[in-house]
């Protein structure tokens, strides 16, 4: 195993790592504002960490810069969805103690 | 890849099917069909179809994934719970043996296909002859580009179809604005438009133009236009426009048009849709570039609904 597999292993597994722990925050945590919490922290964190396994394991620049613009995007989109349902919620309170599933998506 | 990747993979497109198929939730069961959804895209990517699993993304998880969302959300607008009652035994049995005989009829006639006879031998020494690489966009945009003629029209012959469902009094009006009526979301959600729109018509623009010897093409493209132009108008961006604007019939119908008078032109070249000797790559962008057009603005248009009774629109200024 040659010393890029290994810094690409470890990359990928403590992406994983961070992933496991959004979604264990997303099933755990009692209400919206808590597992958005969770996802927008740890899950960005992992898909960060996966990009870069990503990017070194492709091996081009061309590659590492496609790579990069598609992380780009996602974390925008989820900053800004999380916002939006960050929002959506407070919204819809008051019941602060509300363990729904996720708010009703777009206001129409 | 390997076996375990793809057993993985296997369980969780039925896990998710499943799921999809037994919750009684609609948006629980909407949630899963878009994870399907992608997960079969990974698979059209695992076997190297990557033609096909953007167009699974991108229409059948995202695009058909919202329309799924807004007609939740117009059943409930309507008074309906949108849960699913128990259906009776004898229906799902019955349904259960359709599908189990229709899966073992499609298994027996893709396990009886040769694996050397593949469409690939039969098109690829055609190839030189278009000037373009890709063979999915040489199947679709010229040896059977009949097929994808006649879809064109059938996407605006939808498009005609849910305009036809506007309410009295309505016609021609604008779609329900689906821009986000609280003043900080709208704010997030048209910071976020103002910066993917752009990069959406860039991102479709080079779709297209990659399909011609690369993954792409113009549906794929076409949904990302479609999704840029939609999310810009939920933040308020751009607005709908009014379903008997010239410019958006224009821009409706110029793709099957454009199509169809190159597919009628070729009767001089020898029958209906044969492209001139050498002139078959500039005729198959020409093609592609106004198809794109036409099936982002309609697909948008698909998403958005019929035109609804004017409610005093914030936006009076239409996209062009």
């Amino acid at each position: 195993m040659s010393g890029t597999d290994l810094v690409v292993l470890v990359l990928l597994g403590a992406g994983l790592a961070f992933y496991a722990a959004g979604s264990l925050g997303l099933l755990r945590f009692p209400d919206t504002a808590s597992r958005l919490h969770a996802l927008t922290k740890a899950d960005n964190l992992g898909l960060g960490l996966v990009a870069l396994a990503a990017a070194i394991y492709g091996g081009s620049l061309a590659m590492a810069a496609k790579i990069a613009l598609v992380w780009l995007f996602a974390v925008i989109a989820a900053g800004t969805t999380s916002q939006l349902l960050a929002r959506r919620t407070r919204l819809d309170e008051p019941r602060p103690d509300a363990s729904d599933s996720a708010p009703d998506g777009e206001a129409r | 890849m390997t076996f375990a990747f793809d057993l993985i993979l296997c369980l969780m497109i039925l896990g998710t099917a499943g799921i999809a198929l037994f919750v009684r939730d609609a948006l629980a069961a909407i949630a899963f069909f878009i994870a399907f959804g992608n997960l079969m895209g990974l698979t059209w990517l695992g076997l190297d179809a990557v033609n096909v699993a953007l167009a699974e993304i991108a229409i059948g998880a995202g695009v058909t994934g919202v329309l799924l969302i807004l007609a939740r959300a117009r059943l409930l607008a309507l008074g309906d719970d949108a849960t699913c009652s128990g259906t009776p035994l004898w229906l799902r049995l019955g349904a259960l043996a359709a599908c189990a005989g229709f899966v073992v009829l499609l298994a027996a006639s893709v396990l009886s296909i040769p694996p050397e006879s593949g469409l690939d031998r039969v098109v690829a020494p055609l190839m030189p002859g278009l000037g373009i690489e890709n063979r999915v966009t040489g199947v679709l945009l010229a040896f059977r580009a009949y097929d994808t003629l006649l879809e064109s029209f059938v996407l605006l012959g939808a498009l005609v179809a849910v305009w036809s469902l506007a309410p009295a009094g309505a016609w021609p009006g604008r779609p329900a604005d689906p821009g986000m009526t609280d003043a900080p979301m709208r704010r997030v959600a048209g910071t976020f438009g103002q910066l993917l729109l752009p990069v959406a018509l860039v991102m479709a623009a080079y779709l297209v133009w990659a399909g011609s010897d690369l993954p792409g093409g113009a549906f794929q493209a076409g949904t990302v236009l479609a999704g840029g132009l939609l999310v810009a108008a939920m933040g308020g961006t751009i607005g709908l426009p009014s379903s008997d604007r010239p410019l958006l019939r224009a821009a409706l119908v110029l793709g099957p048009a454009v199509f169809l008078a190159i597919g009628l032109a070729g009767i001089a070249a020898g029958g209906l849709l044969v492209y001139p000797e050498g002139m078959a790559k500039a005729l198959i962008v020409i093609i592609e570039y106004t198809l794109f057009l036409s099936i982002g603005v309609t697909l948008a248009l698909l998403v958005a609904g019929p035109p609804v009774p004017d409610a005093s629109h914030p936006n009076p200024e239409g996209k062009g």
